[in-house]
């Protein structure tokens, strides 16, 4: 510790210095700092390889959210109709993503993988119905807005779910 | 020859007006990119870029700020005292422009058969005349802050009321050495006799104690870093200005962002050889090395904001009153003591 007056001084020295140093901002719109692998964002619905939907329309999601957030009602599959693998599938399932937490609770519920979150977190939207994702928002190839980091540079495992799916 | 005279030294009143127009204007400008400067510096010292949206390299945010705050409803305590309420900001705005017109900026110039002085008033008692009005001004942050009925604006104000008040004596003294040297109230003639009597040196070298402790009351007379316990913005609500919102508390901020450039000015004038700078040459050119002194003396400002922490409050009152005023006492006596047997 320098004596009172010279510890001040070398407080001014040390902020001049720091006016010539390149600052440590991240310009946010132009570069986009890679997401980790298992950071939760947007959530997803996942269809198998034949085209059937994962969801089974059990609702396990919506109980699990502590946001209340989720909306499922669903509806039999039929002969003529077959939506998803299962006995029933979802008729309608929407998420209200401005009450949504994203706290992944739905995607451990979810007995089928059918639903996970993604990485999208730009979900900006001028009204608020816009924010509710329905069921062909939430099936539909989200647009690849931000880079995601190699997952080979971190040693924690991708959950189950995650590499499954 | 006396109507020759005459009409060499006075100026028509509307040269005058058009002056103080374009000093006011100056000033406004000086104090939008202020913000901007402030904001930019103080990112820098702190490793950020500060606003760089709007605009080429933000140079356009004081205007989206100024839209912002014009734009936002007027809203109003119900149980303020409206007529004070609406008024006070003005005060405030109109006591910190007003100080700027006794203040010398250049030499004057013969523009198109008048003889424009570089200067809109040279009041005889300018220096005591820039105390009064800036203690005006302090009545727009006492009033606001009680009219706007809210404990929290009542105890900023009381808050900002004792800080000026402790503050505004040390600053009053520290000039007195200046006053004393100059034997002069006048700014025209202070700028005038630092330049002719002391080989071309500012004030500030043999009134560097007064200079020191104007430039610490200041910043404590102008509510900033490290003294800006007003509106202590991280512990406190806010001060005075609590209940205020849209342009009338962009007009406080205003007014302490044009006591700052005031006080600036002031300091240029009485330490720093005003619009002089040392040697023969080149003294045509005062209002750019009054520009220049202002923004270094600012610049100093806003070093001081990004590297010093608050003080206390009581901290604030025992420098106040057991530091500075002795010190500045002590520089007046023996300032008076060495002119007087010089």
């Amino acid at each position: 510790m320098t004596a009172q007056p010279f510890g001040t001084l070398k407080g001014f020295a040390v902020t001049f210095r720091q006016m010539f140093k390149k600052p440590l901002t991240q310009q946010y719109p132009e570069y986009k700092r890679p997401l980790y692998p298992r950071f939760r964002g947007r959530h997803r619905l996942h269809v198998h390889e034949n085209g059937l939907e994962k969801c089974v329309g059990c609702s396990l999601c919506a109980a699990a959210c502590p946001a209340d957030c989720i909306r499922v009602v669903a509806d039999e599959n039929t002969a003529d109709n077959r939506v998803s693998a299962g006995e029933r599938y979802a008729r309608i399932y929407e998420i209200n993503l401005s009450r949504c937490i994203f706290c992944g609770y739905c995607e451990l519920a979810c007995p089928f993988d059918a639903i996970t979150l993604g990485n999208e977190f730009e979900l900006s939207e001028y009204s608020r119905d816009d924010l509710i994702y329905t069921k062909d928002m939430l099936l539909a190839e989200p647009i690849k807005r931000v880079p995601i980091q190699d997952p080979a540079l971190f040693d924690t495992p991708l959950p189950a779910y995650r590499t499954d799916s | 020859m006396s109507a020759l005279f005459l009409a060499a030294t006075t100026e028509p009143w509307w040269i005058s007006l058009i002056k103080a127009a374009i000093i006011i204007n100056i000033v406004l400008v000086t104090f939008a990119y202020l913000t901007l400067a402030e904001r930019k510096i103080m990112g820098r010292m702190q490793l950020r870029y500060g606003p760089n949206r709007a605009g080429p390299f933000g140079l356009l945010q004081p205007i989206a700020d100024l839209v912002k705050l014009v734009r936002k409803e007027s809203f109003f305590p119900a149980a303020a005292i409206d007529v004070l309420y609406i008024f006070s900001p003005f005060i405030a705005a109109f006591a910190a422009l007003s100080t700027f017109s006794v203040i010398p900026w250049g030499p004057g110039w013969h523009i198109g058969g008048y003889y424009v002085t570089g200067y809109v008033a040279n009041v005889p008692i300018a220096l005591i005349l820039i105390f009064a009005v800036g203690s005006i001004g302090i009545y727009g942050f006492i009033v606001g802050g009680w009219s706007s009925d809210s404990k929290y604006a009542l105890l900023g104000s009381m808050r900002t009321c004792a800080q000026l008040v402790s503050y505004e004596v040390s600053l009053a003294l520290s000039v007195l050495g200046v006053v004393i040297m100059s034997r002069s109230l006048s700014l025209v003639d202070i700028v005038d006799r630092q330049y002719h009597e002391w080989w071309y040196l500012p004030y500030a070298v043999p009134q560097f104690v007064g200079f020191v402790v104007f430039m610490l009351a200041g910043t404590a007379e102008t509510a900033r870093a490290p003294f800006d316990l007003p509106e202590a913005e991280q512990e406190l609500v806010a001060g005075y200005h609590t209940e205020y919102g849209g342009m009338r508390f962009g007009l406080f901020t205003m007014a302490e962002y044009i006591n700052l450039i005031t006080l600036s000015g002031l300091a240029v004038t009485l330490f720093l050889g005003g619009w002089h700078i040392p040697g023969p040459w080149l003294q045509a050119y005062g209002p750019i090395w009054f520009l220049l002194k202002l923004g270094a003396l600012i610049f100093v400002f806003i070093w001081m904001r990004a590297t010093l922490p608050r003080l206390r409050y009581d901290q604030l009152m025992r420098f106040g009153w057991k530091v500075l005023l002795p010190v500045a006492t002590l520089n007046a006596v023996i300032t008076a003591i060495v002119v007087v047997a010089v």
